[in-house]
């Protein structure tokens, strides 16, 4: 396991509720969630379906539904839900003090991410 | 009543001659004082009355049904003139009595007539308080009290302009109600930060804020009037213009009605040295301290209070006839008083004392979804208080209670639920249906009673909710007792009861799309979490079904109130392009009609070569699209498309896509009318609004039909006599060919009649359902009907869309290069510069 590396991305109140952000690394885009009881939550940004952009969905409770085809993926798990198989990868995230801050490090030495955003 | 011969024979056969009664003022209570004072001694007076209102008795409290038109003068008379006569009344009408000389026991009136008195009544009742701001006193500005303040009204109402009601309470309410009945524009303005606040707590008064908004009238809470602003007196008299408030809002009125509260009239009282403190001091046998002179109605002070509703001062206008009759015992016992608000479909009851305390204790229900509100104070097992909001029915059995001080610890747990399930009877809601009695009203809009729907259930053989709303309109109109009504029908019918079988919007309600939206109508419901808390979501926050169709029915609803909630839409209409299957957007600029210019392609082809992009096509919709363009740089190239005059060609709305057109009478040999003229103001006048679904239009210049209009959602077909107009075809999942809606000799007719039924398409169809689907469901002929036979239907359709429109005509585009949403086009983080080379 890589040690934990808390990245400060950008404040809470950046990211519209019920809406996303996205962050940029070299390995892809990160996609920020903000649900509508301001929890936060950090996923890539590629559904498993056909990679569609997630941070570009509706989002509803803790889920999000891909713009492209209308998979719904659980933000707190990554994982589609209902009929759908797959699961999008998702990053450890804290907030404090209104910041935002991501553990990133999973992507250390990881190929390029999806190439959406 | 009383044969005018017998009296005057009485009369004439009486040993004494009779005292010689005067009143001042003639308002319902001395009314009532005198019916009753002629039953129990008709021989002992001859009466007098002076009243400043140049008229007879009548009743004051339903002048609000004459301002919005239900009922006339004429209907609310108490006493004609003939009651005067058949009584040997003498009524002076327009006398104000402008002094009592008590030492000589006379009255005198502003026109000099003078009246000696045995007994004296003064019912002067009340003055309406003006509002000492600056501009109080310009024309334009009213009162409400008497029949002048409502004939006013209704003249300045003719102008159907701005009228603003200061005052949230009972008064003010029903004249914002009427104003609004009669055409005008009403804002009403309340100081405190709910409405009716001495009548009802904050959630009630919360709800009916809803309902009142749901008429059409705005409720401006909190707010205090610092000025009334006045015409430029330049320009003929100065009369008001607009309501100044304290947080610098301006709103226009061309009439102010105050209603803030009123004040006894006694300064007659004063000025003839009689013991005045707030109202003419009285005691419990209703006299002043002058013991000839009694002081009667809502001018009088007893028991250290002043009374402003009728059923006190009829039972002070019975003590009073009792002491004149010479009952010396008879005292007056204010008991409580119960608030009905007079407007027809809003049901709130209030009654005694409901503030919270640590003495006391509450029982609250709650059903959001039926609009029922009802919160009982209790006080040492004695009914105290009580607020009912929306469902009144028991109202009459609480207050009977509550006036009693009846002990109601047996009754605790089910009196909630009113009578019939009072007693310990088990909760079950159609036993406590079942308990009603048949005059029970169980639909307040519509006056229907539960004997009414259960005899017409029988004689019609009625099955389901929907033909007992057809023939009794039973729970037609706010739809708050459905769940009443069906309990009627359940009871009635038992296992033949078909229940409605709907569609539910998605899994988070068990509602359909229509009684969504009649609901957010109905209830006055302005975003999407008042929807989902009132209508019981089951969902925290809904999800991707329920949400875009709920933003789409509070846009339809409140035009220009409701605020576009961006994250409930899917992505193309949140960032107003395309989504492509790699995550890039596409650009699709209007080209009104089909037409372009040199200037706008080479425009599009600068835009095209300055962000490199990668494919440009003409689309099935007679248009350009550019392919292929990255997120961020999105308002850059609206920018330049933006700087060419270009705008969203919407290619990604629920909304008017395109309107296609051939090239009619400008060139065409065939051509009959100019078609491409035609498309580009219809393009014109329809871009911009949000509909169910998308809707695309074409005009063909002659039955040829190049532009392809007979598989459009809208076509018309140009022909020498003018335009046939064709919808509900389609030509994507379905093909379907047209059907014909009307024909217009004029292009202005052509676009009243489509503008008219894209309205009524917007204000009846499901999300998500295009044309066809919605007339295949509510039926072409009755759209027809609405649209094309009855023009004034047609009209007020075409003018709720030019209203609509008038909030949607901002180029989204345009919006966002001006910094709208920037948030959407930026990342919140870039940890990649160096990965740039690879986006
Ligand atoms: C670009 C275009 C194809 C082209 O290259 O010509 C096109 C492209 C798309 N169409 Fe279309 N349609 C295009 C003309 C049509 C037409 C022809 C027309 O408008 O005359 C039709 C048949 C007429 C009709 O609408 O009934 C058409 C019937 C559909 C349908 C089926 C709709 C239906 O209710 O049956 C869909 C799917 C949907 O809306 O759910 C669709 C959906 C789409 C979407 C939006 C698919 C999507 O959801 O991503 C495509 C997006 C393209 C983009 O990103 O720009 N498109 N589409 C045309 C754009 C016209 C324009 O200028 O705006
Ligand atoms: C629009 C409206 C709606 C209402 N709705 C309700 C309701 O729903 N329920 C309810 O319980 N109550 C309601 N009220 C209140 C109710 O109408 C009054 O409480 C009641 O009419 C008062 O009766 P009164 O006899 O004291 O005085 P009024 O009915 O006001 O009569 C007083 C009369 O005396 C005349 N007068 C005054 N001074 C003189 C003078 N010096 N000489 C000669 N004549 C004089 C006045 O012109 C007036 O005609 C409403 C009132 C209004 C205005
Ligand atoms: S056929 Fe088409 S192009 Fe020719 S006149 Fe008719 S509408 Fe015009
Ligand atoms: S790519 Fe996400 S649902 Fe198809």
């Amino acid at each position: 396991m890589t040690e934990t590396i808390w990245t400060d991305v950008g404040a809470l109140d950046q990211v519209p509720r019920l809406g996303a952000r996205v962050v940029r690394t070299p390995q892809g885009c990160v996609a920020l969630f903000r649900t509508v009881d301001d929890r936060a939550f950090a996923l890539e940004d590629r559904c498993p379906h056909k990679g569609g952009p997630l941070s570009q969905g509706i989002v509803h409770g803790a889920n999000v539904t891909c713009p492209l085809h209308n998979w719904v993926l659980s933000l707190e798990t990554g994982e589609a839900q209902g009929a759908d198989a797959g699961r999008a990868a998702t990053f450890p995230l804290k907030v404090e003090a209104g910041r935002i801050l991501v553990d990133l490090s999973a992507l250390a030495g990881q190929p390029v991410l999806g190439k959406a955003s | 009543m009383h044969h005018v011969q017998k009296e005057a024979l009485e009369a004439a056969a009486s040993p004494a001659p009779r005292q010689r009664l005067v009143i001042v003022g003639n308002g319902m209570s001395p009314g009532r004082a005198l019916e009753k004072l002629f039953e129990a001694a008709p021989e002992a007076y001859k009466v007098t009355i002076f009243n400043a209102e140049p008229r007879v008795n009548y009743d004051r409290i339903m002048l609000s049904p004459v301002l919005s038109g239900e009922k006339t003068f004429d209907q609310i008379v108490i006493h004609g003139d003939g009651w005067y006569v058949d009584h040997g009344v003498t009524l002076y009408k327009g006398h104000r009595v402008v002094a009592i000389d008590r030492d000589a026991r006379t009255v005198t009136s502003e026109h000099g007539v003078v009246e000696p008195y045995d007994k004296l009544i003064i019912a002067t009742g009340s003055t309406p308080i003006v509002l000492p701001v600056p501009g109080c006193k310009l024309a334009g500005v009213l009162t409400y009290r008497d029949l002048d303040d409502v004939t006013a009204m209704l003249l300045v109402a003719r102008s159907r302009g701005h009228a603003v009601v200061i005052g949230g309470g009972l008064l003010g309410l029903e004249a914002a109600i009427g104003l609004r009945e009669q055409g005008m524009e009403v804002s009403v303005v309340h100081l405190m930060p709910t409405l009716m606040e001495r009548q009802l707590d904050t959630p009630s008064g919360l709800l009916l804020a809803q309902a009142i908004e749901a008429r059409g009238v705005r409720v401006h809470t909190g707010a205090n009037t610092r000025e009334i602003l006045g015409t430029d007196p330049g320009a003929g008299p100065s009369r008001v213009r607009a309501v100044l408030l304290d947080d610098g809002t301006e709103l226009p009125a061309d009439l102010v009605v105050m209603a803030v509260g009123i004040r006894p009239s006694a300064a007659l009282a004063r000025d003839a040295g009689l013991a005045v403190n707030r109202g003419i001091v009285v005691g419990p046998d209703m006299r002043t301290s002058d013991p000839d002179i009694f002081a009667l109605g809502e001018c009088a002070e007893a028991r250290g209070q002043c009374f402003g509703l009728v059923a006190p001062l009829y039972e002070m206008a019975a003590i009073v006839a009792a002491q004149l009759a010479g009952d010396a015992t008879a005292a007056f016992n204010p008991s409580a008083t119960a608030t009905k608000l007079k407007v027809t479909g809003i049901n709130l009851f209030s009654a005694g004392d409901f503030s919270e305390g640590e003495d006391r204790q509450e029982i609250v229900l709650r059903d959001a979804a039926r609009g029922v509100y009802r919160r009982l104070a209790l006080k040492e097992d004695r009914l105290i208080g009580v607020v009912l909001y929306g469902d009144v029915a028991h109202g009459a059995w609480l207050f009977d209670l509550l006036k009693r001080g009846a002990d109601i610890s047996d009754l605790r747990e089910t009196m909630m639920f009113g009578p019939g399930a009072a007693g310990g009877a088990p909760l079950d809601p159609t036993a406590a249906v079942a308990a009603l009695p048949d005059d029970a009203e169980i639909c307040g809009c519509n006056g229907v009673c539960k004997g009414k729907i259960v005899d017409t259930i029988r004689a019609k053989g009625l099955r389901s909710l929907d033909g007992v709303r057809a023939h009794t309109k039973a729970s037609a109109s706010c739809g708050s007792c459905t769940g009443l009504v069906e309990q009627v029908i359940k009871l009635t019918l038992g296992d033949a009861y078909e229940a409605a079988s709907v569609q539910p919007v998605c899994g988070c309600t068990a509602l359909g799309h229509d009684d969504v939206r009649r609901l957010i109508v109905a209830k006055a419901l302005k975003s999407i979490p008042a929807v989902m808390q009132a209508l019981d979501w089951t969902s925290s926050c809904g999800c991707a079904k329920c949400r875009p169709a709920l933003n789409y029915y509070l846009l339809a609803a409140w035009p220009g109130e409701y605020q576009d909630d961006g994250q409930s839409r899917f992505i193309n209409e949140r960032v107003h392009a395309n989504i492509q299957k790699d995550g890039t957007y596409s650009v699709v600029p209007r080209m009104w009609g089909g037409v372009t210019s040199a200037a706008e392609l080479r425009a599009i082809a600068d835009v095209v070569d300055k962000f490199a992009i990668p494919t440009v096509k003409v689309t099935g919709g007679q248009r350009i699209d550019l392919l292929g363009v990255r997120k961020a740089q999105l308002p850059a190239v609206w920018a330049d498309l933006n700087a060419a005059g270009l705008i969203s060609g919407a290619a990604y709305a629920k909304g008017l896509r395109t309107v296609k057109t051939c090239v009619g009478s400008d060139w065409c040999r065939f051509g009959t009318q100019d078609s491409t003229g035609l498309g580009v103001k219809l393009e014109k006048f329809l871009w911009g609004s949000w509909t169910p679904a998308k809707v695309k239009l074409a005009v063909s210049g002659c039955p040829r039909n190049c532009a392809e209009a007979t598989c459009k959602d809208v076509g018309v077909i140009c022909v020498d006599s003018g335009y046939d107009i064709v919808f509900a075809g389609a030509a994507g999942l379905d093909i379907k060919g047209t059907e014909a809606l009307g024909h217009a000799e004029t292009e202005a007719e052509t676009i009243e009649i489509i503008a008219a039924l894209v309205q009524l398409y917007r204000e009846q169809g499901r999300y998500l359902e295009r044309i066809y689907k919605w007339a295949k469901r509510v039926g072409a002929a009755a759209i027809k009907a609405q649209v094309v036979d009855d023009a004034e239907k047609r009209r007020a359709l075409y003018d709720r869309f030019v209203v609509s429109q008038h909030f949607a005509q901002t180029d989204p585009w345009a919006e966002r290069v001006a910094g709208k949403d920037a948030h959407e086009f930026v990342p919140i983080a870039d940890l990649a510069l160096a990965a740039e080379g690879r986006r």
